[in-house]
């Protein structure tokens, strides 16, 4: 570990070459509840370490240069972290609050059961993104795949590209909008119209997302049919 | 024609009275039977085994004089906050949800009285339960309703929950009308709606990905706190080696015989293998590994007495949990509450319904009324004494068979009453040298 100077000045950095991830972690875990000490971070030679940046509990600002492997950012609260590079599964899984960004791509359930906050994707999102997500808000620029959606209760799931195979299966009150084609809508995952109310929205989280230039009235609105919330055996062959 | 000649009529075994009531139901509903409790078939099980008590060739401890220790310490592994039992049995998780918020605080007060843990369920952990409960293990299921990092740091303990003996490979279930809205936004779902719970966990898949997130956990409490690794009994062999190369701190085997509160009949009867030969199978796996003893084993399904306590830790394990005897200690099944039974259409030592909600007990409830009938106070007063009672049978037994500590105890001073429990045990049937199955006499 050693400060730096010129753009760097403030930022605190932490050269995983040389440092064990423990020790990362550790003294970013130490900045929970407005304690003292850095406010940011640069993490140098991440060359896919898992669990990096875990389990963060202050406003503090953590950039990493280059990939991370799974569940980067994992039940991040109130940090923003931005990764350079590609992330592995399970990116930002049960995310509380704050915002994660990744300049590439997501590997599969990214996102997963969160609970709050932004998480962006600058590339493509894999398989399960947003899986069971619980009041998160993706973003995701290029596509997503197949079961993307899957059991997701609340919060919204933006895709800018294409959704792939049985998008939003088994959905409860969360809103998926999606821009591109769409392979397959999942079990009680339908269409719905995209009113002023969600324009607005999309609009919001486009901009929270710095996309700009994306036009809200491009995406095609989706979320829960409401007809397997409670078993019927009538419904039996949906399942 | 029946009174004439009562001799006469003759009850299929095949079709007997359950089968076709059940038969008739399914055709009149169209839907398969869900209900609570565990397992009612009759299994091979701990009562299929004997002590041999000290004679000439052993000698006993005076029981009342000669100490028989019992505690144990559970997460030696990684965590760098183990821990401490008072006794080897444990209260298996049971979510808020299933049960009412009274009777999780009545199990952690009874837990704490006695120096034992209590564990959290699907549905995530409740103030009162936390404050009620001296020592805390706190469930991540594939669901992960109420999951959260506070609550991960506040937990003594962490179980992965892969699966539970009622329904290895099964999601969890409760039913909409068991959704109150404090349980719905807990768990961030309209109420009245069913529950579904998945199956599989969102973020990982098979034993290499359980690893990478058993890590993620140990970073995120920076590696204080013991991590537990739950499953339901069936390739038991396997799935504890599996677990034990994970990095799990402690392996929970759930047989079949474990409860549940909601799910299909045809689930919980004709999935998974009994706890007994369970018992067995995750012991040879630890032992091949070398981690007998370093990697902590908790056994549950079906522990009802200090003898099924004891004759577990005999054959290898280092504690049990107990569930559904928990919520009969408290009350579950009451005599007194026959009569409620019985409008409900079932009857006291029968009463299988948690997942209706409308438990006269108070336990398996969502509803205020039904819910305040329970008093924690009293809950937790009667589970301390079962816990104390299964406590002193299991030194009882150990003291009979010369042991100065519980897990002392070991397969050698056991026996088998019939040939499948002896195959499944690996302990000779009474009388002979013979373990069947293992082409060797003992």
């Amino acid at each position: 570990m050693r400060a730096v100077e010129a753009v760097e000045t403030t930022a605190e950095v932490v050269d995983l070459a040389t440092t064990p991830l423990r020790e990362l972690n550790r003294r970013l875990h130490s900045l929970a509840g407005g304690a003292e000490g850095p406010r940011r971070w640069r993490v140098l030679n991440p060359n896919g370490a898992h669990a990096a940046a875990c389990g963060l509990d202050a406003e503090i600002e953590v950039e990493i240069e280059g990939h991370v492997g799974y569940y980067c950012a994992g039940m991040n609260k109130l940090a923003t972290v931005h990764v350079h590079g590609n992330a592995g599964p399970g990116l930002a899984e049960n995310m509380m609050s704050g915002t994660v960004m990744v300049d590439g791509n997501a590997s599969q359930s990214a996102g997963a059961t969160g609970h709050g906050g932004l998480l962006v994707v600058h590339g493509e999102a894999a398989a399960r993104c947003g899986i069971s997500m619980k009041g998160i808000d993706i973003v995701v620029k290029g596509s997503v795949g197949h079961l993307s959606g899957f059991m997701a209760q609340t919060g919204r799931l933006v895709v800018c590209g294409d959704a792939g195979e049985a998008l939003g299966d088994s959905i409860y009150e969360a809103r998926i909008y999606v821009r591109g084609s769409v392979a397959a809508l999942g079990a009680d995952c339908i269409e719905k119209e995209l009113q002023d109310e969600h324009s607005a929205e999309l609009r919001d989280l486009l901009d929270r997302a710095g996309l700009d230039d994306v036009d809200p009235s491009d995406f095609r609105r989706y979320g829960s049919g409401r007809a397997l919330y409670n078993f019927r055996i009538d419904n039996a062959g949906a399942y | 024609m029946a009174a004439d000649r009562p001799w006469g009529l003759r009850e299929s075994y095949l079709f007997d009275k359950h089968v076709i009531a059940e038969i008739q139901r399914a055709a009149e509903q169209g839907i398969y039977d869900i209900r609570g409790f565990g397992a009612k078939r009759r299994l091979p099980h701990f009562d299929d085994l004997l002590f041999l008590g000290a004679s000439v060739s052993r000698y006993p401890l005076e029981g009342y004089r000669e100490r028989c220790e019992m505690d144990v310490v559970l997460g030696t592994r990684f965590a760098k906050k183990p821990l401490e039992l008072q006794i080897p049995v444990t209260i298996a998780g049971m979510s808020f949800g299933a049960l009412s918020a009274p009777a999780k605080e009545a199990l952690g007060r009874g837990a704490s009285e006695v120096g034992t843990s209590t564990t959290t369920g699907d549905g995530g952990m409740t103030p009162e339960e936390r404050e009620h409960s001296k020592l805390l293990v706190y469930q991540l299921l594939p669901s992960r309703y109420g999951m959260n990092p506070d609550d991960l740091r506040r937990a003594d303990a962490i179980e992965v929950v892969v699966g539970q003996g009622a329904k290895p490979g099964g999601g969890g279930m409760l039913l909409g009308h068991k959704i109150s809205d404090r349980v719905a936004e807990m768990r961030d779902l309209p109420k009245g709606i069913d529950q579904r719970s998945a199956s599989r966990h969102p973020d990982w898949t098979g034993p290499d990905d359980l690893e990478i997130k058993i890590g993620e956990l140990r970073e995120i409490t920076d590696w204080e706190k013991p991590i537990f690794v739950k499953v339901g009994a069936t390739r038991t062999y396997y799935d504890v080696g599996l677990a034990v190369k994970a990095g799990a701190d402690v392996i929970v085997v759930d047989g079949m015989q474990g409860g549940t509160a909601a799910t299909q009949d045809v689930f919980i009867e004709h999935v998974g293998i009994p706890t007994l030969p369970a018992v067995r199978l995750a012991v040879d796996a630890l032992q091949e590994l070398g981690m007998h003893r370093q990697v902590q084993l908790i056994i549950s399904g079906g522990i009802r007495t200090g003898a099924d306590v004891a004759k577990a830790l005999a054959l290898g394990a280092d504690a049990v949990s107990i569930g559904t005897a928990a919520l009969i200690a408290m009350g579950d099944n009451s005599p007194d509450l026959d009569e409620e039974y019985q409008k409900l259409g079932s009857a006291s030592g029968y009463y299988d319904d948690y997942q209706a909600g409308l438990d006269p007990a108070g336990i398996s409830t969502q509803d205020d009324e039904l819910a305040a009938r329970f008093d924690p106070v009293l809950g937790g007063r009667r589970i301390a004494n079962y816990l104390r009672v299964l406590a002193l049978e299991t030194q009882t037994l150990a003291r009979a068979c010369g042991k100065s500590h519980v897990h002392n105890l070991e397969p050698e001073d056991l026996v088998a009453l019939t040939v499948e429990a002896a195959a499944m045990a690996r302990v000779p049937l009474a009388g002979t040298s013979w373990i069947p199955g293992t082409g060797t006499s003992a």
